[in-house]
């Protein structure tokens, strides 16, 4: 069970703040429009999920360890590197923080200015498709943590399980507030998540490529904190040319903003 | 038919690859580097990988802000 706690955490992390940000956009569409088919299109793409989830799954644990550390190892580190990138752009100012409350006011104008239309036995097709869409593609994000970290660790059950408790959690709450939860520090939840599928691609990817590393498991004690430091120098180092940038001008601060490129 | 093929490629290119190919190269460069130096050259290369990803995180960043930092 200990050994597969970092798992269960970091799967529990990553799945809280894609599921905080799919109920933003469920809450729009059943608040605004209704609920019975904002619940089908959640229930819909939550069926698609778990099929992902039951085919890819299974079939990628039978690949052979190695294959399996070089590629997924890859693929956590573009991913968390991705992450990361995103995270210190928001934490240095260069990028604005996701911000729950005005993602929910743009996604309940939009959805007041849709028509009410029934389609294929759904009685409004907009309030079925803004959920599915949102439950689906915040949701692939976090099957593709689960079934990397799982298989990598031949134990997908337990990263089902981190995922779960994140959407019972998530939903629980809230069912409870009935508005976005705007005040959970997602910027920084995001930017812990980067830092441990960096860590992780790093280790397995290496491990993969042939490396063995010096005290085998318990140099991820060594990547993961070496990981959380170097990103949060660039932060503090971006955050500090950013300042200066501002101060130097708003030239400065117009040639900054054409070069953020997302 | 090819307009969804196309829509389908984009949207796991941006899903996988993201706001900047360059991290990809560097890191699949880096994997496929300490590989070499595994299996060819019989060289422990485990401080490649990690070092790899400092140096594309931070080339990354360097472009992003536009250069100026």
């Amino acid at each position: 069970m200990t050994a597969a706690l970092p798992l269960v955490l970091t799967v529990f992390v990553a799945c809280a703040v894609e599921a905080i940000e799919a109920l933003t956009i469920v809450l729009a569409a059943g608040l605004t429009r209704q609920w019975r088919s904002t619940f089908q299109g959640m229930a819909a793409a939550l069926v698609v999920l778990a099929a992902i989830v039951g085919v890819l799954g299974p079939t990628i644990t039978l690949l052979p360890l190695t294959a399996l550390r070089l590629v997924v190892g890859a693929l956590l580190l573009i991913f968390g590197l991705q992450w990361l990138r995103k995270a210190i752009l928001r934490a240095a100012g260069y990028k604005a923080l996701h911000d729950e409350a005005s993602a929910y006011l743009r996604e309940v104008a939009a959805a007041k200015a849709a028509p009410e239309v029934a389609k294929r036995g759904i009685s409004d097709w907009y309030a079925f498709t803004l959920a599915f869409k949102g439950v689906l593609l915040e949701g692939l994000e976090v099957v593709f943590i689960v079934i990397t970290f799982g298989a990598n660790q031949r134990n997908l059950g337990a990263a089902v399980v981190g995922a779960a408790i994140a959407v019972v959690v998530v939903a629980v709450t809230g069912i409870a507030v009935r508005a976005p939860l705007a005040k959970v520090p997602e910027n920084a939840m995001k930017f812990a998540v980067g830092i441990m599928l960096t860590s992780f691609g790093t280790f397995w990817g290496a491990e993969g490529a042939g490396v063995k590393w010096p005290g085998s498991d318990a140099a991820l004690l060594v990547i993961v904190p070496v990981v959380a430091v170097v990103s949060l120098g660039y932060a503090v180092w971006l955050r500090r040319a950013h300042r200066a940038n501002a101060d130097a001008g708003p030239q400065a601060q117009v040639s900054q903003a054409e070069g953020v490129t997302s | 038919m090819l307009r969804a093929l196309k829509s389908f490629g984009a949207f796991w290119y941006d899903f996988v690859i993201g706001d900047d190919w360059h991290v990809a190269a560097i890191v699949v460069a880096a994997l496929a580097l300490t590989a070499l130096l595994v299996h060819v050259a019989g060289v422990n290369a485990w401080w490649l990988v990690p070092l790899a990803a400092f140096a594309a995180l931070a080339w990354s960043l360097r472009r992003a802000t536009g250069g100026k930092s």
